[in-house]
């Protein structure tokens, strides 16, 4: 149902956008195109990869690293991976998801998915070079902060 | 030895990897291929359609035209302003790092820039749309929902520790 609607959605968009100006719509497609290129072997990879993880990994290892088991260690732990790794969030939310539904933690999935997105470590020296070394440290720390805050609440609200 | 990292040789180290699996025990290495093809089918089904919305803000939506229309406003309509435009931007983080210094070059307050930047960074609508199918609707809205208010609280607290040290000039 969800899905059935994105489709739409997207569907009349893109009729709206080639209504107004043909030539953009092209290249917005050509833009598509290009994303979907660089996005496909990954993906690929990373779904053959939680096939692996799900064969392998049961519930209890899952519940003892990132689930009730492992409590807010498991979230700093979640968070402080999210603040590490540099993958797409494309990529990134069906491997939470697969986690998810395996028995890991609300808070964990949610501090994973939140850091993933708003701190990054391995992107720190490009912002630095931007936006200055107190900025960077600042920006960072506060959002790791708040992305464990929002995983807990999360957590008590869902879990 | 950069060129062994491709994806294409990792794809083939799994390759490997399935077969071994297979070998050893037959119900394993289908139960990987099974479970993976699955995941294939869900993403496909809904990859088209926020592809093409992320092509549609690229060109609906050009840098120069966020840079534009954040220049100078401020307050509310700055929070605003700021929040609709990081949202519809496409790219990853780093991208945003070079708007976000020519905003401030620009006049736009360093609050409404960090804003804009850390919404950039966790708030986007085929993100969005990916997030409710995999993690569910409760998921996503909730964290929606608190992830809009810590960016104005970072923010805010970000712009007094950085006017305190002066080092605003700096940037």
């Amino acid at each position: 149902m969800f899905v059935l609607i994105i489709w739409i959605v997207a569907t009349l968009c893109l009729v709206a956008s080639f209504l107004n100006n043909k030539e953009k719509t092209m290249n917005s497609l050509k833009v598509a195109w290009k994303f979907f290129r660089s996005m496909a072997l990954p993906v690929l990879i990373i779904i053959w990869i939680i096939g692996f993880l799900l064969s392998f990994l049961s519930p209890e290892i899952i519940s003892k690293t990132v689930g009730q088991e492992a409590g807010l260690r498991g979230v700093v732990f979640s968070a402080l991976f999210g603040s590490i790794v540099l993958i797409q969030a494309f990529i990134a939310f069906p491997l939470a998801g697969s986690l998810l539904r395996q028995g890991a933690n609300i808070s964990a999935i949610a501090a994973f998915v939140t850091t993933l997105v708003m701190v990054g470590i391995v992107t720190a020296p490009l912002e630095v070079k931007f936006l200055g070394r107190q900025f960077t440290f600042w920006r960072n720390f506060l959002s790791f902060i708040f992305a464990v805050i929002i995983a807990l609440i999360m957590g008590a609200v869902l879990g | 030895m950069k060129k062994f990292f491709t994806s294409f040789n990792f794809i083939l180290l799994l390759l490997v990897c399935n077969i071994l699996v297979f070998i050893s025990s037959r119900q394993k290495g289908l139960s990987i291929v099974l479970t993976a093809k699955n995941y294939l089918f869900e993403m496909f089904s809904i990859l088209p359609p926020i592809i093409i919305i992320i092509g549609l803000f690229d060109v609906w939506m050009p840098k120069k035209v966020i840079e534009r229309s954040m220049g100078r406003s401020s307050g509310l309509k700055g929070i605003l302003v700021a929040i609709f435009m990081g949202t519809a931007a496409m790219g990853p983080l780093y991208v945003a790092f070079p708007v976000g210094i020519s905003l401030i070059k620009k006049g736009a307050s360093l609050f409404n820039t960090t804003i804009f930047l850390c919404v950039w960074a966790s708030i986007k609508i085929p993100m969005i749309l990916f997030e409710i199918k995999f993690l569910g609707p409760d998921f996503a809205g909730l964290r929606l929902a608190l992830t809009i208010p810590s960016i104005i609280i970072i923010s805010l607290l970000l712009t007094i520790i950085l006017n305190r040290s002066h080092c605003y000039e700096k940037i």
